[in-house]
C-alpha cells in the first residue's frame, strides 16, 4: 500500500522489471498523467492519477506493440476510508506477446465518484464494472450497460463498502440474521 | 446452404450458411418473443436466468441475470480471519474445492513468504488433478444430457463417484473439503493412498476412452456442437476466457505453464488445443475436447506425482503453518488453473490484521458467462442450450 519498495531499485525480482520496463514506455508516453511505479514484489502497479486519460492510456496499453496487454485477468473495486476514496485495480497482462504483467490503479472519490469506463477497450471490464458499481456504488463513465449485477435492481446500498449498513428489511424479509 | 424453416405466409426464411452461421432473411416482419430461460431451467446448469429475445426459433438476443445464488463471498473474508476463508471458496466452485483452495492458499502464501515442504505441494497437486478429473466428468457429463444423450452422464458419475470417495477418505468430506490450508495441509494422506490413486488411475484409462467413443466420436453429438457458437481467439482473449474455453479457441494458454506455481514446472504434461481436425477451432466441440484431453492430461500429472512425492517418517502437514497468519502489508494477486479457467484472488493485507483488508475471488465461471451475449446473437435455440453447456458454468463460482 505505502512505497516502501522503491528503493529496492537494482534487487527487483525479473518479473517486477518487466513491468517496470512496460510501466517506463506507459510513462513516457503519458508523463504526469500516470504516478511513480510501486515496485512491489507480489503484484507491482502504477496508479492513473488524471482519470480522464484512463481510457487513452488503456487502449494505449492494449495496442502498442511493446505492450499489447490484450488480457485483463481481474478488475477488482477496492475502498480506501482513510483516503475518503473508492477505486478499482485492474491486473492486465499478456497473452501471446509478452510475458509481462502489471496492475494499474484508479481512484476516484468517495460520494459520486465515477471513473471513466474501460469495457470498450477490454470486454470482461463491462461485468467487473459492473460488479465494482454494484459492491462499491462509484459509476462508470460511458458503460454501455450500467445495472447492479448480483445484488437485486432494488437494494440499498453499496455492500462491500467498509461503512456499509445493511437495510432492516427487503419486501417485508428481515435482512439482517 | 440449407433451408432450416419458413415462417408463417413464407415471408422469412432461416438459412443456416456452409459456415454454419444462421441467417434470417431481410425484410421479414415476425414479432419479437421474450423468452425466460431460467432460473429453474435444466439446461442452465443451476439458478441462472437468461432473458432470450427469440425471433421464431431464432435468438436476436439472450441476457443473463445472475445472482440468485449471491452470498458475498468477499463481505465474509473481511469477517473472518485468513485460515477461516479456506471452507467458503469451497463454497465457490463446489464442483472443484481444492482447485480453489489451492488458488486461495497460493495467493496468502506469496504474501507470507512461507516455505511448503514438498511433499505437501506433490499431494495437492494429486488431489487438484483429481479434482480436476471429477469436475470434467460433471461438465461432460452433463453437457451430454443438454444434448439429449443420457448415457454418458451416468458412466461420467460412476467414475466420479470413486474419486470422491478418495478424497473423502483423505479430507473426510465429499465436496467441501477445507484440506488445503495455508502453508499446509489438514491431514496427511493415509498410508494407501498412493496405491489406491494408482489403482483409480489405471481404472479410470480405459474408462475415459469408453466415454471419448460415447460422445466424442458419436455422430448426434458432434452435429449438434460442431460450428455452434464459434468463438475467435481474439475475442476470447479480450473477454478473458480462460481455461478450457480459452484453449479451445486455440491459444495455448494454461496457468500450470504460463505462470507456473507449486511443482507443476518439474511434471511432464502437454496443455491440449485444437488442431482444427475434429472441430471448427473456438466452437463448442473443441471446447468440450479440450475437456476430455485433459483429463488424460491429469492422469499423467498423477502418475509423475505418485513416482515422485517424497516419503517422510513421521510427517506432519502442518509443521510449514504458521502459528498466526498475519500477512506483511502489501498486495497480491495469486491465481490458479482451475477446471473452468483462472481463479484468482486479489487480497489487502495491512499487516496488523488477521483479517484481510479485501479479498476480491476472480471468478473463472463469471468472466467466461460474460461473452454469453456476443455468443448467442443468431443462434438457433436448441443451439443456445448446447453454447451454456459447453461453457460449463458453476453457479456457486459465477455468483460467489
Amino acid at each position: 500500500m505505502d512505497n516502501g519498495m522503491e528503493e529496492a531499485g537494482n534487487i527487483m525480482p525479473a518479473a517486477v522489471q518487466e513491468s517496470k520496463a512496460a510501466y517506463d514506455i506507459i510513462k513516457e508516453r503519458f508523463g504526469s498523467a500516470v504516478s511513480e511505479f510501486d515496485a512491489n514484489p507480489t503484484m507491482p502497479f502504477f496508479e492513473v492519477v488524471d482519470t480522464s486519460k484512463w481510457v487513452d492510456i488503456a487502449l494505449f496499453m492494449r495496442d502498442d506493440s511493446r505492450l499489447k496487454f490484450n488480457y485483463m485477468a481481474c478488475l477488482s473495486g477496492v475502498d480506501y476510508p482513510e483516503q475518503n476514496q473508492l477505486g478499482i485495480v485492474c491486473n492486465l497482462e499478456s497473452i501471446g506477446h509478452h510475458t509481462h504483467r502489471i496492475a494499474v490503479k484508479v481512484k476516484c472519490q468517495r460520494d459520486g465518484g465515477s471513473i471513466p469506463s474501460v469495457s470498450c477497450v477490454w470486454h470482461t471490464a463491462n461485468w467487473h464494472e459492473r460488479e465494482a458499481y454494484d459492491m462499491y456504488g462509484m459509476t462508470f463513465d460511458g458503460h454501455p450497460d450500467h445495472r447492479r449485477i448480483l445484488c437485486p435492481e432494488d437494494w440499498t446500498g453499496y455492500p462491500l463498502r467498509k461503512d456499509y449498513q445493511v437495510q432492516e428489511t427487503y419486501h417485508g424479509i428481515k435482512v439482517p440474521y | 446452404m440449407q433451408e432450416l424453416g419458413k415462417a408463417e405466409l413464407n415471408s422469412t426464411r432461416i438459412i443456416r450458411q456452409n459456415d454454419n452461421r444462421v441467417v434470417i432473411e431481410k425484410d421479414l416482419d415476425t414479432e419479437y418473443m421474450v423468452l425466460s430461460m431460467g432460473p429453474q431451467h435444466p439446461s442452465t446448469h443451476g439458478v441462472l436466468r437468461l432473458e432470450c429475445i427469440t425471433d421464431g426459433e431464432v435468438v436476436v438476443e439472450a441476457e443473463p441475470y445472475l445472482g440468485y445464488l449471491h452470498r458475498c463471498f468477499e463481505k465474509y473474508c473481511e469477517k473472518v480471519d485468513y485460515p477461516g476463508i479456506v471452507p467458503y471458496t469451497d463454497r465457490m466452485d463446489y464442483l472443484a474445492g481444492m482447485n480453489t483452495e489451492l488458488a486461495y492458499c497460493i495467493a496468502v502464501e506469496k504474501l507470507l513468504d512461507v516455505e511448503i515442504p514438498r511433499r505437501v505441494e506433490f499431494i495437492r497437486v494429486i488431489v487438484s488433478e483429481l479434482n480436476r478429473i471429477a469436475s470434467h466428468l460433471v461438465a461432460i457429463g452433463t453437457y451430454g444430457i443438454d444434448l439429449g444423450a443420457f448415457t454418458p452422464f451416468l458412466f461420467c458419475f460412476r467414475d466420479r463417484e470413486h474419486i470422491l470417495n478418495l478424497l473423502e477418505w483423505i479430507s473426510g468430506a465429499r465436496m467441501l473439503y477445507n484440506y488445503i490450508w495455508i502453508g499446509g495441509l489438514s491431514y496427511d494422506v493415509p498410508a494407501d493412498f498412493k496405491k489406491r490413486v494408482a489403482e483409480f488411475v489405471t481404472y479410470f484409462r480405459p474408462k475415459a476412452l469408453e466415454l471419448q467413443k460415447l460422445l466424442t466420436e458419436n455422430e448426434i453429438f458432434v452435429k449438434r456442437t460442431k460450428g455452434v457458437g464459434i468463438m475467435p481467439a481474439e475475442v476470447a482473449i479480450n473477454y478473458a476466457w480462460s481455461g478450457p474455453m480459452l484453449r479451445g479457441s486455440g491459444v495455448k494458454w494454461d496457468l500450470r505453464r504460463n505462470d507456473p506455481y507449486s511443482v507443476y514446472p518439474e511434471l511432464d504434461f502437454e496443455v491440449p488445443v485444437p488442431d482444427g481436425r475434429f472441430s471448427d477451432i473456438g466452437d463448442s466441440l473443441s471446447r468440450h475436447l479440450v475437456r476430455a484431453w485433459e483429463m488424460d492430461e491429469s492422469l499423467k500429472i498423477i502418475e509423475q506425482c505418485l513416482d515422485k512425492m517424497p516419503e517422510v517418517e513421521g510427517f506432519n502437514s502442518r509443521s510449514a503453518i504458521p502459528k498466526k497468519i498475519r500477512p506483511k502489508a502489501g498486495e497480491v494477486y495469486g491465481r490458479a488453473e482451475n477446471p473452468r479457467g483462472e481463479v484468482g484472488f486479489y487480497i489487502v493485507s495491512d499487516g496488523k490484521s488477521t483479517k484481510p483488508l479485501r479479498c476480491k475471488a476472480r471468478s473463472s465461471c463469471f468472466v467466461n458467462l460474460s461473452a454469453m451475449k456476443d455468443l448467442s446473437k443468431g443462434q438457433l435455440i436448441p443451439d443456445l442450450v448446447a453454447i451454456i453447456g459447453s461453457i460449463d458454468i458453476v453457479l456457486g463460482e459465477v455468483d460467489r
